[in-house]
């Protein structure tokens, strides 16, 4: 099995819509109603309308860069809605869908792709961190916090309701780096409460997954002990029910648990790359078919689930959300000047206070010499 | 405190709370009593534990504590700091122990861009009050890599605060301070000097702890000796050198003021450019090498600051502009007292 290969995926629902029966892991996802696999296509559709957004508005100018989650959307919804408090998520850069489940304000994200901070949410109080975009380092961060949920008494307590754990998101080219395999010796020997969650889009910027690895990303696991599993990462139902078993075996404290979601990147890695360089467009007219979104739309059409009424209330939340994406984005000003100085340490530290001391000086100098004038 | 009037037999050492001990005796002392002080406290790394670490600094707290608290880790130094920063996330005040200087380089990447930045851009929103303790620089005949002087390259890292004790009343006092710092410390322990003793008042810190901002201490500087003919700014293992090039010096008539920095982030040039002032002649002295170190941005400052008064240029007495070389080299290498003494006569010869 190489790592390209598709073979091996859990999968609950085919490329035409229908169910696959799978006894193993249909209790995982047995509680979907209709209305819940509404909820998914209404969140992927979001997902992908803030995206297009994103992307059309760095194009104009207006952001410095965007990386597209584009044709991942049901590898991080079916994922982002198996989490629950007080759980917590580790994001690389590219989970926008998961930030939708943790209600992060969409719009709100592009501060740090438009220059102007380089977090933009309060991690806490939605339980997601910030992007890290040194690749691989946040699974360190994870496995840290993870432990520490552990120590916290907040894993296998007794009362499944109230046991949380950890769930990392990273990418396939990740996984040469030694902080992540770091990550899996100091989970497993710590038995952390901790979901490993690796998108793989099959490419590190431009090199296919089989300059990381000779084996699937899944298999990486065995050597850390760390039971795995391989899931069809476009099919929202599948990831949903291999997340919901991971989290609960974390969260019992069983230790950790890797999941290889097998996707595809649809856009370049991000704005500035240029994915016909490396790829054929038949290989992405295979992947097309494979789209998450519309494979739960037939499904829902066959259940006939999907009444017009709610497709057009999808449709119209969705322009509205781009319609605030653009005026958000294009009405930030320039937080004050000074404010670049803020929060370098917790206390004062004697190198800042005199740089930012100096450089209010120098500006006010311009100030005064306007006034003379 | 109050109950120490009532152990009648020894209620006058009891008071006093001073003790001789070693500067690794000391480290320890102070671990414990930050353990003792916050249950939050944890130490971490390779041979912490049950060994008590390769220097014996965590002697016995591993059977004091309990190996939840004193925690030995995989060997892998990225993991060490990056798991560290994820438990600070939660609360806890990791001191993590790197085993020796040169081997903190694979957790250079975590210090740099990952615990030094997370509160920039968190907006404050996530404190990371971890502790990396070093034992670093050289000269106790060691093989490669277990003698490096890394200050500078943290130094230059906004974010991080780096400090180094040169007696063991500082070495108990400044680890605790950096255990409850709400940033960041680098806490580089020179390791020749693990076995100097001195006397240690264990009372003194506590209630500087009690107090708002008692961390900020950690960033003073402080005149080891008076002197008024020449400065020398040394700190961590230089400071005793630069204490016997006083002593020579003194003997030969010349009067040197020892400024021990303490601190490296932030670093109290304050206190280094009044002294500038008042003696006109200053020698750096550290280990690292000269070129591109805390010596040339110390120069640079009291240039800028305090020109008109220098009767001489600022002196570096440090490593050269090489790896650290061979131990048998190593004395020489190093600012040795005559080579600390022969730049005093040079700034004198002004």
């Amino acid at each position: 099995m190489g790592p390209l290969s598709d073979d091996g995926l859990v999968q609950l629902l085919d490329v035409d819509g229908t169910r696959v029966a799978d006894p193993d892991w249909e209790p995982y996802a047995s509680h979907l109603t209709p209305e819940a696999l509404r909820v998914f296509w209404r969140l992927m559709t979001l997902t992908r309308t803030f995206d297009a957004e994103a992307t059309s508005l760095q194009r104009q100018g207006e952001l410095g860069l965007w990386v597209s989650c584009l044709g991942q959307e049901g590898a991080q919804i079916g994922s982002g809605t198996a989490i629950r408090e007080p759980d917590y998520v580790f994001p690389s850069y590219r989970e926008h869908g998961v930030a939708l489940t943790r209600n992060v304000d969409l719009p709100q994200m592009l501060t740090l792709f438009r220059g102007l901070e380089h977090g933009s949410w309060d991690p806490a109080k939605h339980s997601f961190h910030l992007y890290t975009l040194v690749i691989g380092a946040h699974t360190l961060h994870a496995t840290g916090y993870a432990i520490a949920m552990d120590k916290d008494g907040l894993v296998g307590s007794g009362s499944p309701e109230n046991d949380g754990a950890v769930i990392c998101y990273f990418g396939d080219g990740a996984t040469s780096q030694g902080d992540v395999n770091e990550s899996f010796v100091f989970a497993a020997v710590n038995n952390a409460p901790l979901v490993f969650f690796v998108q793989n889009n099959q490419f590190a910027i431009s090199e296919p997954t089989t300059r990381q690895s000779r084996v699937t990303l899944a298999q990486r696991a065995d050597g850390f002990g760390i039971p795995r599993v391989r899931v069809d990462g476009n099919d929202v139902i599948a990831v949903h029910a291999v997340t919901q078993w991971a989290l609960r075996h974390a969260r019992s404290g069983q230790g950790p648990v890797l999941i290889e979601a097998f996707t595809y990147r649809m856009a370049a890695h991000t704005t500035s790359d240029d994915a016909t360089r490396y790829r054929t467009r038949a290989e992405e007219e295979k992947w097309r078919q494979r789209d998450p979104i519309d494979r739960l739309e037939k499904h829902l059409q066959q259940l006939g689930q999907l009444p017009d009424e709610f497709r057009t209330a999808v449709e119209a939340e969705a322009k509205a959300l781009g319609k605030r994406t653009r005026e958000t984005v294009k009405a930030w000003e320039r937080p004050p000047l000074l404010s670049m100085f803020d929060h370098v340490y917790a206390e004062p530290h004697a190198q800042v206070e005199a740089e930012r001391a100096w450089f209010d000086r120098y500006q006010q100098s311009f100030i005064d010499e306007g006034s003379h004038a | 405190m109050t109950d120490t009037h009532h152990r009648v037999p020894a209620a006058t050492e009891q008071e006093s709370a001073v003790r001789t001990m070693t500067m690794a005796g000391a480290i320890n002392a102070g671990l414990r009593a930050a353990m003792e002080r916050d249950p939050k406290v944890l130490l971490m790394g390779e041979d912490v534990g049950q060994l008590g670490g390769v220097f014996r600094v965590t002697d016995g707290l591993h059977k004091d504590f309990g190996g939840d608290r004193v925690i030995d880790t995989p060997l892998a130094e990225s993991g060490i700091v990056g798991t560290s920063i994820g438990m600070a996330m939660r609360g806890y005040r990791p001191v993590v122990e790197i085993q020796f200087d040169g081997f903190i380089f694979p957790a250079f990447n975590q210090i740099t861009t990952q615990l030094a930045k997370m509160h920039y851009r968190s907006h404050g929103s996530i404190q990371l009050p971890v502790v990396i303790r070093v034992p670093f620089a050289g000269n106790i005949g060691a093989i490669e890599h277990h003698s490096e002087s890394i200050e500078a390259l943290f130094a230059h890292t906004a974010g991080l605060r780096i400090c180094s004790p040169a007696t063991p009343q500082d070495a108990f006092d400044m680890i605790q301070q950096s255990i409850f710092a709400p940033d960041p410390v680098i806490f580089l322990e020179p390791k020749a000097r693990y076995w100097d003793k001195g006397d240690v008042d264990t009372d003194a810190v506590r209630t500087r702890l009690d107090a708002a901002a008692a961390t900020a201490d950690i960033g003073r500087a402080r005149v080891a000796r008076p002197g008024t003919d020449v400065t020398v700014v040394a700190y961590g293992p230089t400071v005793r050198t630069a204490l016997q090039v006083a002593d020579v010096a003194a003997g030969e008539g010349t009067s040197v003021e020892v400024v021990d920095l303490r601190s490296i982030s932030p670093l109290d040039a304050a206190t280094v450019i009044r002294s500038a002032k008042r003696t006109g002649r200053v020698i750096v002295v550290h280990e690292a090498p000269t070129a591109h170190g805390v010596g040339a941005e110390l120069a640079a400052r009291i240039g800028e600051e305090a020109f008109f008064h220098l009767k001489a240029p600022v002196m570096r007495v440090g490593g050269f502009h090489m790896p650290y070389p061979p131990s048998k080299f190593e004395h020489e290498y190093l600012p040795n007292l005559d080579r600390v003494l022969d730049a005093v006569d040079r700034v004198m010869a002004h």
